[in-house]
């Protein structure tokens, strides 16, 4: 995991093997990384789940902060398997209580990532989960909506890097666990 | 449905779980109060009691798939999918989901919606479960089972976490049954300063 190279465990190959790659989508120039194929694969998901599980359930996480959409799919089996929260960063609107929101920068114009008043306490060890991280931009909204209200960023984890467009340099000096790179 | 008509009658989880609700009223409109689940996932004690109640169920029921609904759905099946070993099918709003998709519209109260399933998703033989947080018209349920149907998948059950009462005893939606475990909590003041 994590670019360690040397010692890559026999399952990442199972699971990169189950990523497909779809041309051109959203919009022409962009290879897609769709990860429902590997969700089609029971057991590709549940060594994606148990590699992160793993490497985690001994760091004292109190909370696991996922991204909507895709960030709902493998953050909630890492949170009940460690014994941490699950706190959904939303899309503007989506969250019926009070919120905070960051904002952050899409290609054309700004989208915003809504967290719950109340979800996160200080002093929360948190982690974020996505399924993929591309300009970081997404992540390092999600990091500074938890330091905000006073929780500590232990690393942000993705099933897929896409090492080129240099998000891991994008969070705030917090660390990423991936298992996937597509360059 | 509901769990305390089949079976689960005086378990604790449930109440667990109802507790773990919290009711916002007059969200997203005027009238409506809003079933937050998210309160539940912030208690991981009750938050499993939901996984382990549905994967009690559905453990031995053959179940090859489950469904979920975006975006709550997300959140709730991939832990009985994973625990039963059945794959996870996302089930999406409009343009979310590369490559071919099918896609079933249904009714909101005001205007449409559409639903989106990769055609990927189902082989042949398929025993479907269709996942979602909240059932009220069961207008995105019903379309959801349109999708898997017409993808050649039998949907076996469908299953909420909260549900309006009118799905008591044998009610079924498009000749699905439906599973439900508790209903909607009343609005008091204690609970929205919880």
């Amino acid at each position: 995991m994590s670019g360690n190279k040397e010692e890559e465990d026999p399952r990442i190959n199972g699971i990169k093997t189950k990523i497909r790659v779809v041309p051109d989508f959203p919009k022409k120039g962009i290879m897609f990384q769709d990860i429902t194929t590997v969700l089609l694969d029971p057991k590709a998901f549940k060594d994606t789940i148990d590699l992160f599980v793993e490497r985690y359930r001994d760091k004292n996480i109190s909370v696991v902060a996922g991204i909507e959409a895709r960030g709902f799919i493998f953050g909630p089996p890492i949170a009940l398997a460690i014994g941490a929260k699950f706190v959904p960063l939303r899309k503007p609107k989506k969250l019926p209580g009070e919120t905070i929101f960051e904002e952050y920068e899409l290609e054309y114009g700004n989208d915003r990532l809504e967290m719950h008043i109340g979800a996160v306490e200080a002093g929360d060890r948190a982690l974020v989960v996505d399924d993929l991280i591309a300009t970081g931009g997404t992540l390092c909204a999600a990091i500074n909506l938890l330091e905000r209200v006073g929780a500590e960023v232990v690393e942000c984890a993705c099933v897929i890097e896409l090492p080129d467009l240099k998000g891991r340099q994008r969070l705030k000096g917090k660390p990423l666990c991936m298992l996937v790179e597509y360059r | 449905m509901f769990a305390v008509e089949n079976g689960l009658q005086g378990d604790p989880r449930l109440k667990a779980i109802s507790d773990a609700i919290r009711v916002v009223p007059h969200f997203p409109k005027t009238g409506i109060m809003f079933q937050d689940i998210t309160t539940l996932l912030l208690d991981p004690v009750a938050f499993k009691h939901v996984v382990d109640i549905f994967v009690d169920r559905y453990k031995h029921m053959n179940i090859s798939l489950v469904a979920g609904v975006e975006a709550r759905g997300f959140i709730f099946g991939p832990p009985i999918a994973l625990a039963i070993g059945a794959k996870f099918v996302p089930l999406r709003k409009p343009g979310k989901l590369p490559g071919r998709v099918l896609s079933e519209e249904y009714e909101l109260e005001y205007g449409s919606d559409r639903l989106e399933m990769s055609v990927e998703a189902v082989k042949s033989d398929e025993r479907a479960l269709i996942i979602d947080d909240l059932v009220a018209t069961g207008g995105t349920l019903s379309a959801s089972i349109n999708l898997l149907e017409r993808a050649g998948a039998e949907v076996v059950e469908c299953a909420c976490v909260v549900g309006l009462p009118k799905f008591k005893g044998q009610c079924k939606l498009k000749g699905k049954p439906l599973y439900v475990l508790v209903e909607p909590r009343e609005f008091d003041d204690i609970t929205l300063y919880n």
